[in-house]
This record gives structure tokens, sequence and C-alpha cells, in this order.
């Protein structure tokens, strides 16, 4: 593991000379979370070894954010030479000596120029993800770092910023797509005599959703920039990150971040030499999903319970300690210095016309590729699990994306050919979430699918409401009934019946969309639990079906 | 120790000074202030691996929060732990890419070999089983956490290895 402490020193040395002879090939060895647990930081160490050995210089292996194809870990990419190295063991002078020899220039790794996993991606937030240093400011600012914030602060009004961001067509990346634009507008509105708040929503607790993560770990600073942008549009001065305390990785690097901006000028007082100053604080979860709803977020960083609370008054006019408060999930607020940079008229260029821009998705499950991945707003489907994904493993049969976590819905193979964008996610009776999309095979069973997220609802209900915390419970038993092969003909009305009345009456989105996956599942893969009920068969085979008659 | 700001603060078990210390100095950087709650319990949890009663209440002393409340918010996070843990924790994520992927089997194994469910630990104090809703290594699926270092890809059978290891 990396010391922050010499990383801090490093901060303080002379700027780098620029290499004779235009730019030479580096490995970039990713140190991403995923990679990290496979002893990516050993897989450094032995690189630098090695070219030290070769006569190599030290920028020649430099440690990078992620690489984004996570199952091929640990990663090691040559991006001047378009390789990629997979599974590189630091304990095998061969694999070691396969990046150096490719360094030195010999053929090796697997081309990426061509692979669709990463010809087929668009990178806006992640564009110095796997490019970068994470703990290295001086790096993100070489690639063009800090530049948006500079700009805005030196040179334009809070009102073109604004102007900007709603021209851009930006929706919240964490999951409803709320125009950010409008939301920043009515912060900037909101008198805020006493100051005003930004915070930072990075409780991504949605299982099967790493892109925050990735994110926080391969560029914190351009998070901390989009956060000090968006204090000076709406005029605030403190900002909060609130962060899960499953990603210390992320906590340790955002600290660092936090640090480093500090101590060059463009976070704290005075940024960029002007009269504007904004100060960031890390806030750290305890392990509770609630916690991703704003008013409850903000309930936990006022050290409470993380209960949300009935809405208006919304945070943007009354938020943490009743002042206004923007809140905006990370993604979202890593878009914006290059929105700033490049112009909304940019940025709304890319992606569908309602859902301008990129967006990050987290793959994972059954499919080949699984990883981080970005890619334009309106790409279909299919084109994400089959082409980018590398299709489902082993050549399996396809049965459902799951997308939006516990709060989405599973999407079978005849809808594989819907665009990627917020309505069309809606329609299909899912929701973009915040990124997350689990591909399932014939190995899963819907029923069981659907037990799986309601449990998860059930338990992280906070119990303030009763529809919630009463109507997940009796939602989760009955799906447990069905899926020991105890159903009864009339527990899917019951079960219809159930999951309307908590999406109706509950207080937060918690409660609200907790029916969804029931309901998905429910329009699609019917037979699945009439099959359950009736023939008291598992067509998956998943299910215990302990009074089962057939064997 | 840091001024608290009830009249009669709770004398506090100094069994371990260098602990105390650093937690004081978290309550203390933060201005004894009540919203400092959550960090506050979070640094109490790294020092002393779990929640002691006595804690609760100096911390709830010292930043001026009633005891309910601090018992309250101790209770709600699911990461607090009121009971003192195994000397091994044992995570089990249990994500959606890990849940399809088969991670309850893992947990089935577990139980059969340690005779503990999630949230329980064991008899003999060595292991503590946990499961963990998504963390975030969903590439690694099924993974579990053993002592804070992760295990991507497992079977059954490569958590008898591991279980194996920390009966050492």
């Amino acid at each position: 593991m990396t010391d922050v402490k010499d990383r801090e020193q490093d901060l303080d040395r002379p700027e780098a000379q620029p290499e004779a002879g235009g730019p030479r090939a580096c490995a970039h060895v990713c140190e991403a979370a995923g990679c990290m647990s496979l002893n990516a930081d050993q897989v450094f160490e032995a690189l630098r070894e090695r070219a030290t050995e070769r006569g190599l210089a030290d920028t020649a292996v430099k440690r990078v954010g992620c690489l984004r194809l996570c199952v091929a870990g640990p990663v090691v990419e040559i991006p001047e030479r378009g390789l990629l190295f997979e599974a590189v063991d630091p304990s095998s002078p061969e694999s070691i000596d396969s990046v150096i020899n490719a360094l030195q220039g010999s053929e090796g790794g697997r081309s990426t120029a061509d692979d669709p996993f990463f010809a087929r991606q668009v990178r806006i937030v992640l564009a110095n993800s796997g490019v970068i240093d994470p703990e290295d400011i001086d790096d993100y600012v070489a690639h063009g770092g800090y530049e948006a914030l500079t700009q805005t602060v030196t040179s334009k009004k809070p009102e073109e910023i604004l102007e900007e961001v709603v021209r851009s067509g930006l929706r919240g990346r964490g999951g409803a797509g709320y125009p950010t634009g409008l939301k920043w507008r009515t912060v900037a509105k909101s008198s805020g005599a006493e100051g005003k708040y930004v915070i930072c929503n990075a409780d991504e607790g949605d299982p099967g959703a790493f892109m925050d993560r990735s994110v926080l770990e391969s560029v914190p600073q351009q998070v901390l920039e989009g956060m000090a942008i968006a204090a000076y549009a709406v005029g605030a001065s403190q900002g909060y990150i609130y962060v899960r305390a499953e990603y210390p990785l992320a906590v340790k690097r955002l600290r660092l971040a936090i640090r480093q901006a500090e101590r060059s000028g463009l976070l704290g007082a005075n940024i960029a030499e002007t009269a504007f100053g904004f100060h960031v604080d890390i806030r750290i979860g305890a392990g509770a999903f609630v916690c991703g709803e704003e008013t409850a977020l903000i309930a936990s960083i006022e050290g409470r319970r993380g209960t949300p609370r009935p809405r208006p008054p919304f945070p943007a006019q009354s938020g943490l300690w009743a002042r206004p408060t923007l809140i905006n999930n990370v993604e979202t607020l890593a878009s914006i210095p290059s929105i700033v940079r490049n112009g909304g008229d940019w940025y709304r260029a890319i992606g569908t016309e309602k859902s301008p821009g990129t967006k990050v998705f987290a793959l994972a499950g059954r499919v080949v590729n699984t990883g981080l991945i970005e890619v334009p707003m309106g790409v279909k489907l299919r084109d994400i699990v089959f082409d980018i994904g590398g299709g489902i493993i082993g050549g399996a049969k396809f049965k459902a994306v799951q997308t939006g976590g516990p709060s989405g819905g599973c999407i079978p193979a005849d809808d594989l050919d819907m665009p990627v964008d917020y309505e069309s996610l809606a329609q299909a009776g899912s929701i973009m979430g915040s990124g997350g999309m689990i591909v399932m095979d014939e190995t899963s069973c819907m029923v069981d699918v659907a037990k799986y997220f309601m449990d998860f609802c059930k338990d992280e209900s906070c119990g303030k409401c009763v529809p919630c915390r009463v109507g997940t419970v009796q939602l989760h038993g009955l799906l447990d009934k069905i899926t020991r092969g105890e159903g009864e003909p009339g527990d899917l009305d019951t079960l219809e019946r159930l999951a309307v009345m908590v999406k109706s009456t509950s207080l937060c989105g918690l409660g609200q969309s907790a029916p969804n996956p029931v309901f998905s599942t429910l329009r699609y893969f019917r037979d699945e639990y009439v099959s359950h009920i009736e023939d008291r068969v598992c067509p998956a085979g998943v299910c215990p079906m302990t009074s089962s008659v057939a064997s | 120790m840091p001024p608290t700001v009830t009249e009669t603060p709770t004398a506090a078990p100094m069994s371990d000074d260098k602990k105390w210390k650093m937690i004081d100095a978290r309550i203390r950087r933060r201005g004894n202030s009540p919203d400092a709650l959550i960090e506050v319990l979070h640094a109490v949890q790294e020092a002393f691996g779990y929640l002691e009663p006595d804690v609760l209440e100096y911390v709830g002393n010292a930043l001026g929060v009633p005891l309910s409340r601090v018992y309250g918010v101790a209770t709600f996070y699911s990461l607090f732990m009121l009971k003192p843990q195994g000397a091994h924790t044992v995570v089990v994520c249990t994500g959606t890419a890990c849940y399809i992927n088969h991670a309850s089997a893992l947990l089935g194994r577990i139980h059969e070999r340690l005779g503990i469910k999630p949230g329980e630990t064991t008899e003999d104090r060595n292991v503590s089983l946990l499961n963990a809703r998504c963390l975030g290594a969903c590439s690694l699926a099924p993974a579990v956490v053993i002592d804070g270092s992760v295990h991507g890809r497992c079977t059954p059978e490569t958590v008898d290895l591991l279980l194996e290891e920390l009966r050492a």
C-alpha cells in the first residue's frame, strides 16, 4: 500500500522534466480496489524493480486508477502501444518480463485497439481513469485538471456556469435523473445568509454497483473540482463528501486529494488567488443503505439516525442544518469539469436528446467482461451485454439484465434492443439507477432474485414509515413461501396488491421503489412464478422447494 | 481528558491510555459537537473493536448527546458492533453479483464448519462472521474478506482452506 507521507513529499519535488525525444512507453498498473485486492501493489513493485534492472527510467512504470477490465485483474496497460496485460502475476518472472519486454518494443498482451470492450466506450467521466496517478495532483493538473475551476473562479460569473450546466442537459447520475442545472439554479436562488452547502453523495449502496467507488479511487481530484465549481455557482463555501465506510481506499485517496488541493491553493480559502473559498470535509457512513436518500444522508451528517423526512421542503431550500444544500452524486459532479471546459453544447451533442452525455455502468454477473464501462446514453442494451460485455460466460443463454439495484428491475431478452436512457428503462419497468448492471443467465431464478432484493429492502428499511417497514417484510414472506414450494393460487394477487400499496404509500424512495423487482419479474417472468406455485418446480433449479412433490 | 459539556462527566474506564487519547483527540477536533457522534463512534470501534456500554455513556457526555440517542445511533447503523468480535473477521459479500454466483453456498459451508450465521461469533471467540451488502468487488464474485484482505472467486473448497488457516 502506498505510503501517504511519501506521496505528500512528492508534491514538493521540482517539476518533472519532459522526456527528450517524445513520450516513452509507460506501463500503467491499475491500483483501484479490485486489482489492489489481487496484489496490484506487488505487481507495481515487481515491475519497477525489473524496469530498473533493465535500465529503464522510474517513469516507465506508473500507478494509475481503474483500467476498467476488472475481471482480468491485476491489469497493466501500455497505452502508447495499445496493449493490455491480464492477470499479471508479481511472483512470476515471465509474467513481469512480458510487460517489460513490451515496454522495450516486443509483442505481447492483448490489443485494446480493436477490442469492443475498449473501442466502444466513450470516456468523459473516466477520461483520466487509468491515465493519471490518483494520488498525485500534479498529474491531474498536467492532464487539464483544475483548468475548469481556475477559469470559473477567475473569469466567469456564477450565472454563466449555471447557464452552461443547464444547457448541457446533464441529469443526476445517482438514479432519479433530475436535471442538474435546475437543481443548481434552485439552490443558487435560495437565500443563504447563513451559508449554503454542497454535498457529494458517495454512499453508493446498490449491491452490484461500483462506479462511484472507482471514480473516487481513480480521479478523486475531478470530483473535488466538480464540487468546487458547483459551490461557486450556487454560492456555497462548505462542502461534504458522504462516503461509505466499505470503501477505505476511496476514503484514503479523497483525504490525500483534499490535502493536496488545499496546499496547491485549489481548495480552501482564496481559490486560485481569488476571494472565493471552499472547504471540503469527509463524512463516513456506517452501513445504512437508506443514507443514499438525500434527507437521510443529511440526518446522518448531522450525527443522527439516517431516517428520511417528507419533502418539501427540499434540501435545495432547507437541507443540512436547515440551510440550502446542493446534493449531487459522484458521477454527476465528476462530469462538471469537462462540461465547463468544453461547453454545455458539446455535452448535449453526446447521447440522446432527453438523456445527454455518457453514463458509467458497473457490468457484472454472468457476463465475460465484467468491469467498468462508460458509454454514450442511448446505446443498445444488446451492445453492452454482447459486444462490450463479450456475451454470457460459457456461451450460456441470456436471461435478463438487472439494472437499478433493489430499486430497479429485470429486463428480458426481448427488450435487448432497447436504447439505454432514463425514459426507455422506466418504460421497461426498470430504472437507470446509479449504474449497476447485473447480467443473468438461465442459472438464475427470477423469483429468487425478487426475493433477494426484497430481503435487502426489508433489512435496510429504516423503520420510520409503516408501509415500508411492514410491507417489505410481508412481501418477503410471500416470496419466501413461493420459493419454498408452498405458494397458493391467490398469492400472486396478494403479492401485486401489497406491492402497489408499498409503492404508493411509502415515505421515501427506498420503500417506493422496493416493489420494483417484484413488478418487473412478474411482468416478464410470470411463468416462473406460476411454475413455483402450480407445479411446485423451480425452473432454474435454484429454490429449495422443500415441500416439492416433484423431484 | 477533553472538557465535557455536562457537569458530572462519567469516569472513563482508562484501561488503555493510548486508545482513549485517540478518541479524545477525535472529540476535541470536532469541538465536542453533537453532530460528531457517528465519527466518534467510528473512532471508538477502531480502538476497542466494539462499542461498550460504558464508552457509549462517556461519548454521550462528552458530546452533550443523551445516552438514548447515542444508543439509537449505535444500533441504527449496521457497522457498529455492540458485542465483542472474534479474533478474526470473515465477511461474505452477498451483493447481487456474489449472490447469483452462489455466495449462499459459502455461507452454508461456513455454517457447517463453524456453526455460526452472519452476525455471530464462534464460542471460542476466534471467528466472527458477517455478510456485506456489496463490497464493490463484483468482478471477483463471489468474494470473501478475511481480516481485511479480499479473496475472490471463492468456492466452498477455497473457504475450507481459508478457514483452516484461521485455526492455525
